[in-house]
């Protein structure tokens, strides 16, 4: 007699834990195929704002961690994904090889952006020779609370978007694409178990067009990624209500996942700080 | 009481030729506009200065047209040789400094002392500063692709520095520019414009278009304009994210601040007399990253505030030319009138205010120094930008609630810290959340040196090598 299987409950991520939405809707998930998956949390706006909200507690403990600390963290994300490369695998779905190369692909990315933690500040800050006796530093520094809507790339698009904006020190609200959701779920389960703080990355499945404005329209979210807003409408919309509290916005025209991705998505999402002090004696 | 008194002491105007009307500036001639022309008065007397046209958004598009037509030609040139026109502005602008100086005291109100050494040398070197970098884009990191036309519309309370900002960095980079000035103090740049025609600037490369907020919003909205530079207040910054998004072109702001001052009880405290009178009383507090915030360490509180007031019975109000003059005119009658409204309501909500005996000249548009004491962190003095002379007081005990009090604002562009403690510096500088961070010193700029803000105070830098990035497709 065959097994019945233990199925996952897909819920959100916030804080750390994994609540359902607190409106108790959900949505059928099916594969490419048409096949029924699972049934997903359809995040509200009180779960957005309870996600910024665990976002925000999280922003002065990971933005003051030490570089060093977020790249060992980061790092070890990537070891808990190598781990559950199978799972992910068979979770991302189609043939069996390209979806390991997806997973391998991912966890690459997640260790090259785990080494950029104590670099960026060296490459994209500067001694400024000003014409006085002054010791004059520009460095690099976070933006805030950043909210990411992620690509349709269920695991390589979702990581892409995401590393390159934590691993400088800022938190982040991600919606998960609405196609394919399960995989984000997943990576919250490795978030969780890899010394990552609860709340620097919160996850919400749901309809991208009700959750992306609000998070737009939020006076406590300081940046928007619209990577994953394909409706031109929408991103229109989005891009409007940042300018209230004038979030930086990054609207990319195209991305191939597969190519070097530069430090464009970090510089996005830092704030250069520059510190004067006389010289003298 | 004075100790001893001062014998006038003006400069010259002599060496300012003004006429009596000014078109616009488009494809390298002064051209008429198609508005009504609008007076620039001097702020100090009311009187008239000139006349000058508005330009309407037919004149900005002939201006936008100019620029792209003049775009492929300069961004063609070898970097060498834009470097070249550059660091000839930059001479001009020495060579002229004092008829520069002059008019923009005129113009603006503020003392010839200040026009004189700090805004036309810091012109200068920032177009010295970025012709250097015109040949050298390939090792900034940003690569070397100019965007094309940039729209730039500026501010009153810098004209000719905040015109250096602006157009130094985008000529250095390869665009060409079409460049709106304040409604009140458009003349330094009209002045500019005939310095780019002695320095033989190819036409189309500088576009100055003048007129009030009509002309700036065609130029920001203009659908062949690449990219978008504003230096003015939040307000208007919103509006302008709010007509640039969707539409791809590039945009930086710098806007709004309300800075904290923080003073440590262990500051030295005549050092931190001067940068507090620098920070909020320099250009008449008409400073978007002006001190407005006095916050001081409850145990040094009545001797540093003794200490201030002494400070600024020395100060000299009057006439913008007196070489003697500290404190100028307010730039227009409605920022007078903005600036009594919140004095007013900062009395009506329980702040004490303090002002030291000072007499005000009959014409023009005055205000006196203003010092605010037992101000709440609720009141409106204590959240909203003044931009005028009136400095609010708040006290803190610890460290980590200066830090608080500091950061409690929407704004984030600059910040002050005084003490003779390291570590506590550093440990502060980290905490702000401001772009620019003095530590024992206040309102020092450069332009190797990046500025901008956090949060609402917009975003970009401009200066150093970050300045770069706003002006080329990264």
């Amino acid at each position: 007699m065959s097994r019945l299987s233990v199925r996952k409950t897909y819920k959100l991520y916030i804080g750390g834990a994994f609540p359902r939405s607190e409106s108790g809707r959900s949505y059928p998930v099916t594969s490419p195929k048409g096949d029924f998956l699972a049934n997903a949390s359809r995040a509200s706006r009180k779960d957005a704002r309870d996600a910024v909200v665990a976002a925000r507690k999280a922003f002065p403990g990971w933005s003051g961690a030490t570089p060093y600390n977020r790249g060992q963290v980061i790092y070890r994300v990537a070891e808990m994904l190598e781990g559950r490369r199978a799972q992910f695998a068979e979770e991302l779905g189609g043939g069996k090889r390209a979806a390991l190369e997806q997973v391998d692909a991912t966890v690459d990315r997640l260790v090259w952006y785990a080494g950029w933690s104590d670099k960026i500040a060296a490459v994209h800050g500067a001694a400024n020779p000003v014409a006085g006796p002054y010791f004059n530093l520009s460095s690099p520094e976070p933006t805030g609370v950043v909210a990411v809507v992620a690509p349709a790339d269920p695991l390589l698009g979702l990581v892409s978007v995401v590393a390159p904006v934590i691993v400088t020190g800022n938190t982040c609200v991600v919606v998960a694409s609405e196609p394919a959701p399960l995989a984000a779920i997943t990576l919250a389960e490795v978030l969780a178990t890899s010394d990552l703080p609860g709340g620097v990355v919160n996850v919400l499945t749901g309809r991208q067009a009700e959750l992306a404005p609000w998070l737009a329209a939020h006076m406590d979210v300081n940046g928007l990624d619209l990577t994953g807003v394909g409706d031109e409408e929408l991103a229109l919309r989005c891009e409007q209500e940042a300018a209230e509290n004038l979030k930086r916005v990054l609207r990319p025209v195209a991305e191939d996942w597969t190519a070097d991705p530069g430090t464009g998505r970090m510089t996005r999402f830092l704030e250069t700080k520059t510190v004067w002090h006389p010289v003298g004696i | 009481m004075a100790i001893f008194e001062y014998a006038p002491a003006p400069e010259s105007r002599d060496v300012v030729d003004l006429q009596p009307s000014y078109g616009l500036f488009i494809d390298g001639e002064f051209v008429d506009g198609s508005g009504p022309a609008f007076k620039t008065i001097n702020p100090a007397t009311e009187e008239t200065l000139a006349e000058v046209a508005t330009a309407t958004a037919d004149d900005v598009d002939r201006a936008v047209r100019a620029a792209r037509k003049a775009f492929g030609g300069w961004s063609g040139l070898p970097g060498a040789e834009r470097a070249k026109y550059l660091f000839r502005i930059a001479r001009i602008i020495q060579e002229r400094s004092r008829e520069l100086a002059v008019l923009e005291s005129l113009d603006n109100g503020k003392p010839i002392r200040e026009a004189r050494d700090v805004d036309v040398p810091l012109v200068a070197a920032h177009f010295f500063y970025y012709a250097g970098w015109a040949d050298k884009l390939a090792h900034a990191g940003f690569g070397t692709r100019p965007l094309g036309v940039a729209g730039q519309v500026i501010p009153w309370n810098f004209p000719l520095l905040m015109l250096a900002w602006k157009i130094a960095p985008a000529l250095a980079c390869g665009n060409t520019v079409v460049l709106k000035p304040a409604e009140t103090t458009p003349l330094t740049a009209l002045l500019f414009a005939d310095i780019c025609r002695q320095a033989d600037l190819p036409a189309g490369v500088v576009n100055i278009v003048t007129g009030a907020g009509e002309t700036g919003a065609a130029v920001v909205a203009h659908p062949d304009v690449n990219k978008v530079a504003f230096t003015g207040s939040t307000e208007v910054g919103r509006l302008i994210a709010r007509t640039v998004a969707g539409t791809g072109k590039k945009l930086t702001l710098e806007l709004g601040g309300k800075a904290a001052n923080i003073v440590f009880d262990d500051a030295a405290i005549d050092q931190a007399v001067e940068g507090i009178v620098n920070g909020i009383f320099f250009n008449q507090g008409h400073v978007c990253c002006a001190g407005s915030r006095l916050l001081v360490q409850e145990s040094v509180q009545e001797e540093l505030l003794d200490a201030l007031k002494r400070r600024l019975t020395t100060l000299r109000l009057g006439d913008p030319l007196d070489k003697n003059t500290d404190i100028g005119a307010i730039n227009s009658a409605a920022q007078l009138a903005k600036i009594r409204e919140l004095s007013d309501l900062g009395e009506s909500e329980g702040a004490r205010r303090w002002s030291p005996e000072c007499e005000l000249p009959s014409k023009g548009f005055w205000f006196p120094p203003t010092v605010f004491t037992q101000v709440a962190q609720s009141h409106r003095i204590a959240t909203e930008e003044i931009f005028g002379p009136v400095l609010s007081v708040l006290t803190f005990r610890t460290p980590a609630e200066a830090v608080e009090k500091a950061n409690n604002t929407p704004y984030g562009l600059s910040a002050g810290i005084w003490t003779e403690k390291g570590s506590r510096i550093l440990w502060m500088a980290d905490r702000l959340r401001a772009g620019v961070v003095w530590a024992n010193t206040f309102n020092k700029f450069d332009p190797a040196s990046p500025f901008g803000g956090y949060k609402e105070s917009g975003y970009g830098r401009e200066g150093g090598l970050h300045g770069l990035e706003a002006y080329l497709d990264v």
